[in-house]
């Protein structure tokens, strides 16, 4: 896989505040990068300066081989660019809309009647061309966006929070259309959100990133595996009775580390797999087992354990 | 280039919306209503004194005690018309949403502000020509005489200085627009610009020359003197001061001097109308500094626009 996007020690400083601190990132051609972090961490920075909107303060990045300072607007006739809270001129028709954009990108006027009806298509607006924006719900106008994002037939783009404040029909219907961008047109995509579970669902690659420095990188097992092998396994168990005696059995079992008592559960923690033996040491004290569930190492336990860490 | 669909997109956004049918609306009213009034006392005049000249340049000049004649229209109107194409210029991108959407386009960054000045510019243009032919049109159908060569490059003088001078207030508008974030706020300060330029600058400058040299009727001829070209010099701050002083002198043939004379000085002057050069030359400072305030406005927001951070902006 060719490497499209590369930053080396890319740095932002806004005065004494630095929005993005020393970032060393590499996108693939073909993958989907998800910018995970919390708002103000930069991930808009780093968009902006990997599109040549913002000069970094040090460091540098490359974008399809081009320096995006020094060539931008060859950077930007390869790359689209969805912003955060991205907008439309609301009096006008979306084809109008995305007519603009076309002629901005200078293609032909045939040639982008062809290609505008192909994204709206796409994302499921060709009925809705000739209504002005200023009718649209937040949903279409994400929509819209993507279809804007389309018409220069880009090898990459940037999504910066695609899905903010989106209703969860809109999040799936947004979700599954990045997804198919990738599969259909074999997209670079670069996504930032702050909501995990999104970023999860889609990206092959997460870099968390929390004031300003990617904290971890790698695909979501990688990072779940960074995780276990600091805090292991959890087993929640409820019982009735939550007795002491309960509690004794359980800490005897083979391989158990620790008991917690959290509420109406006690944690179980581990190295490996306990559960039948759990289960049967709850039925051995008497005790009548209503719930054992494994805590899966999701992205939610990565993400605020670096939260807290920073 | 990408400034070409920017400026063909302004340019349908301007002449589509309903502030520019207002505004048109209420400077052809203007318009109209200034030059039918001159023409009635130009009518009046003539009748009396039939052997005269630059009669139809008197449709932009004169007025009778009801109306202020066209020029002051402009003068006074024409702000309106360019704060109006231009205090949202920018930071209204930004509210939408559309400035990032835009500046991510494979376009020069000074496209963008380019494109929407000179659409601006473009609109101003076509608006007052089109109320100098309705007035032109009016008048000629009202008092019957032509205009002469001189009279017509008179005239196309009057119009590229009220276009540059409407572009001054385009300028400083979309520079307020980019210094402030919220539509309401740089149209406010446009507008405080305008009044205190239209309305204020005289009354101070009255003030500051009354303070320094005060008069009275009894006052020696220096001392009148010094005030009155104090006062001139000081309300010359004013873009509006300026544009109608190189107006009076282009459209006035007969007009001498913009500044205080003395009897003695008036003695010994042949009556008659000076030539298009000397008129010109008679306002050549109020000219270039009208020109100048334009280029500087728009000098200050290209440097702006082109210098602040996407994020800040």
């Amino acid at each position: 896989m060719a490497v499209l996007v590369e930053t080396q020690q890319l740095t932002k400083k806004y005065g004494e505040r630095t929005a993005v601190d020393g970032l060393n990132l590499t996108l693939e051609e073909g993958e989907i990068f998800g910018l995970l972090g919390p708002n103000g961490a930069g991930k808009t920075t780093t968009i902006l300066m990997l599109l040549g909107l913002t000069e970094p303060t040090e460091g540098t990045a490359t974008v399809a081989g081009f320096n995006p300072q020094r060539e931008g607007l060859k950077v930007k006739r390869i790359v689209s660019y969805l912003p955060e809270n991205v907008g439309f001129y609301e009096d006008i028709s979306a084809l109008a809309n995305l007519r603009y954009t076309a002629e901005l990108n200078r293609i032909r006027r045939k040639e982008a009647e062809e290609l505008i009806e192909e994204a709206l298509e796409e994302v499921g607006l060709a009925d809705r061309a000739f209504d002005k924006v200023g009718t649209f719900s937040r949903g279409m106008r994400q929509r819209l966006a993507i279809a804007d994002v389309l018409i220069k037939r880009p090898r990459l783009a940037f999504l910066d929070e695609p899905t903010l404040a989106l209703d969860p029909d809109g999040v799936n219907q947004m979700l599954e259309l990045i997804l198919k961008l990738r599969r259909e047109r074999g997209m670079t995509i670069l996504l930032s959100s702050h909501l995990l579970e999104q970023v999860q669902r889609i990206c092959d690659r997460i870099g968390i990133f929390v004031k300003g420095k990617m904290v971890a990188l790698g695909g979501i097992e990688e990072l779940g595996m960074q995780l276990s092998n600091n805090g292991g396994r959890v087993v929640e168990i409820g019982a009735e009775p939550l007795s002491e005696d309960l509690i004794a059995t359980l800490r005897a079992v083979k391989g158990v580390k620790a008991v917690e008592r959290s509420q109406k559960l006690l944690l179980v923690s581990s190295d490996r797999e306990l559960r039948p033996e759990l289960a049967t040491a709850v039925a051995t004290a008497g005790a009548k087992l209503h719930h054992l569930r494994l805590q899966t190492v999701g992205l939610e336990q990565i993400y605020f354990r670096y939260f807290r860490e920073n | 280039m990408g400034i070409i669909p920017i400026f063909r997109k302004e340019l349908a956004d301007h002449l589509g919306s309903r502030r520019f049918a207002i505004l048109f609306a209420l400077i052809v009213l203007a318009g109209v209503s200034a030059s039918y009034v001159a023409a009635q006392s130009i009518q009046a005049d003539l009748a009396q004194h039939p052997d005269q000249s630059f009669v139809f340049l008197r449709l932009f000049t004169a007025s009778s005690g009801s109306l202020p004649p066209f020029v002051s229209f402009v003068a006074f109107l024409g702000p309106l018309l360019g704060v109006a194409f231009g205090f949202d210029a920018i930071n209204s991108e930004l509210a939408r949403g559309t400035l990032g959407r835009l500046l991510s386009q494979p376009i020069f960054r000074d496209d963008v502000i380019n494109g929407k000045f000179l659409a601006g510019l473009a609109v101003i243009s076509v608006t007052i020509l089109c109320i100098f032919f309705v007035v032109g049109g009016l008048g000629l159908r009202m008092i019957g005489v032509p205009p002469t060569g001189d009279e017509m490059i008179r005239l196309l003088f009057f119009f590229f200085i009220s276009v540059i001078y409407v572009g001054f207030w385009l300028a400083l508008s979309m520079l307020f627009s980019l210094l402030t974030r919220q539509v309401a706020t740089s149209a406010l300060a446009a507008l405080a610009v305008w009044l205190f330029m239209a309305i204020f600058v005289s009354i101070v400058s009255g003030l500051i020359a009354g303070a320094i040299y005060p008069v009275t009727n009894s006052s020696p001829v220096q001392q009148q003197l010094d005030h009155a070209t104090l006062q001139g010099n000081i309300s010359r701050i004013s873009p509006a001061n300026l544009y109608s002083e190189a107006t009076e002198a282009i459209l006035t043939p007969d007009l001498r001097t913009t500044g205080p004379v003395l009897l003695s000085e008036a003695q010994g002057m042949v009556p008659g109308a000076l030539s298009l050069n000397q008129s010109l030359l008679l306002v050549w400072p109020d000219l270039t500094a009208t020109i100048a305030l334009t280029v500087i406005c728009f000098g200050a927001a290209y440097a702006t626009f082109l210098r602040q951070e996407v994020r800040t902006l």
